[in-house]
């Protein structure tokens, strides 16, 4: 259960896993081919090459195994999609719910992985 | 500063500005279609157009594909998520500075910028995005089972998304600003029949309040001017369209007082070389086979002034 994009997917919880483990920097965007979720894939598609220090990934919402980016506590309170995490080292660093435009994603990239 | 020259640059990539990239593109005109946000504009925002004729059903996201598709097949360069430092669009060569680095020229151009949902502009609004406040039903109401949210507005998509999230919500209070309904008469009917459906008017919202998501809202009775707070889990908001024309106001180039850009026939606008295609432009009906009608009518008037 993938979302139709052309990024690179979270498919499994093990597959999160990994990713957050041999990944210094990561960037997920969990949603639907909603309104509010197509913005922030084109951005982080966009933003691939320039920022090839970021593993940039989306993850479909309604995959089970979601569970895991809808239960984080950095979430709590979030009732937009789509929810974007960020994460330093297997850590989360910062979350956003809801459309952003590719100024604010990459007012976090700078922010946190630089 | 870089500068880059074209023969006409497109601000929009709606459906109005990929269908005037697609003309132009095949009229061989160098052409660039530059966009602020993601290309498609508010086509992104429809799950499924089922009016746009030759095709029974799409989603708009795919309808968006293949336009950018056909008109970058046809030699148009789009550069899209871009943000505009300055425009100049009074003088014969036109000129586009965007992300503080590059400078894009040309003798003419398109205004496609299009429209997008206004906001209530109030304090706590920004703040409760994705965490209480919304602007699609569809995308977001599913978060809101069982709960008491508000619907803020009192045209056809207020009234109607009110009684879609009805699916979803255990109550729902329309707040409206007049004594009255600015929608269809069967809407504001299917509105009032349902149970869940309760209604505020002549009033505003003026305050979000919250935490980590949106627990109150304060809202002001514009007759008595006094302000009450209400607790509430969510609040979706619909109160209309405004024309993408904030970046033109200073242009030199004719807005109404709506701030939709005035044009003749041929879609001409005051300015020499430059002209305007759909949802910016003041007119009546606005969808996407107007847009792509404007954007054709809109290339067909470049290519006549370019060859002039
Ligand atoms: C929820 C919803 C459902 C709809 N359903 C239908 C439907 O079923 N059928 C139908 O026919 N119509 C429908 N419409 C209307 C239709 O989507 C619009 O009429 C049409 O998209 C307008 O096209 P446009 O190209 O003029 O503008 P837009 O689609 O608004 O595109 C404008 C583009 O310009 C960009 N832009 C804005 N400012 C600037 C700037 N300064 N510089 C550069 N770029 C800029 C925007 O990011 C955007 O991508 C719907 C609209 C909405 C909101």
């Amino acid at each position: 259960m993938v979302l139709p994009t052309n990024l690179k997917h979270v498919a499994t919880i093990e597959e999160y896993n990994d990713i957050l483990k041999n990944n210094e920097n990561v960037m997920i965007c969990c949603g639907r081919m909603g309104p509010m979720c197509v913005p922030v894939y084109d951005v982080m598609e966009e933003l691939q090459e320039e920022y090839s220090h970021v593993e940039f990934r989306d993850m479909l919402f309604d995959n089970p195994h979601a569970q895991i980016i809808r239960s984080l506590p950095e979430a709590r309170g979030f009732m937009g999609l789509p929810f974007t995490i960020y994460y330093k080292n297997g850590k989360v660093v910062a979350a956003t719910s809801s459309i952003q435009n590719r100024e604010q994603i990459t007012e976090i990239l700078d922010r946190e992985f630089n | 500063m870089e500068q880059k020259k074209y023969d006409v640059i497109i601000l929009g990539g709606g459906p109005a500005g990929l269908t005037a990239g697609i003309y132009l593109a095949r009229g061989k005109a160098k052409t660039l279609i530059l966009d602020t946000a993601t290309i498609g504009g508010q086509m992104i925002l429809t799950y499924q157009i089922a009016n746009y004729p030759g095709v029974e059903k799409i989603s708009g996201y795919q309808l968006s594909a293949i336009m950018k598709k056909q008109a970058t097949t046809f030699g148009c360069e789009i550069v899209s998520n871009i943000k505009i430092n300055s425009l100049g669009l009074d003088s014969p060569v036109k000129k586009v500075t965007v992300n503080n680095k590059i400078t894009y020229t040309a003798p003419a151009v398109i205004i496609a910028t299009g429209g997008r949902s206004r906001m209530l502009n109030v304090p706590g609004e920004p703040e409760f995005k994705g965490r209480g406040i919304s602007y699609c039903a569809t995308c977001d109401g599913d978060f809101f089972q069982d709960k008491e949210i508000i619907v803020v507005g009192g045209g056809n998509s207020a009234l109607e998304e009110a009684v879609a999230l009805t699916k979803y919500a255990g109550k729902i209070t329309i707040v409206h600003e007049f004594d009255h309904f600015q929608a269809f008469e069967h809407a504001v009917t299917e509105a009032k029949n349902n149970p869940k459906i309760s209604f505020i008017m002549e009033s505003h919202i003026v305050e979000f309040l919250g935490d980590e998501s949106l627990k109150a809202v304060k809202i002001k009775n514009l007759k008595t001017g006094k302000i009450n707070k209400m607790n509430t889990d969510g609040a979706f908001i619909f109160v209309g369209y405004e024309a993408n024309t904030h970046q033109l106001k200073d242009t030199g180039l004719e807005l109404n007082k709506w701030q939709e850009v005035v044009a003749d026939e041929n879609m001409n606008t005051n300015l020499k070389g430059v002209v305007v295609a759909g949802d910016s432009r003041a007119k009546r009906y606005r969808q996407v086979t107007t847009a792509v009608a404007d954007g054709t009518i809109a290339a067909l008037s470049v290519l006549e002034y370019l060859n002039s």
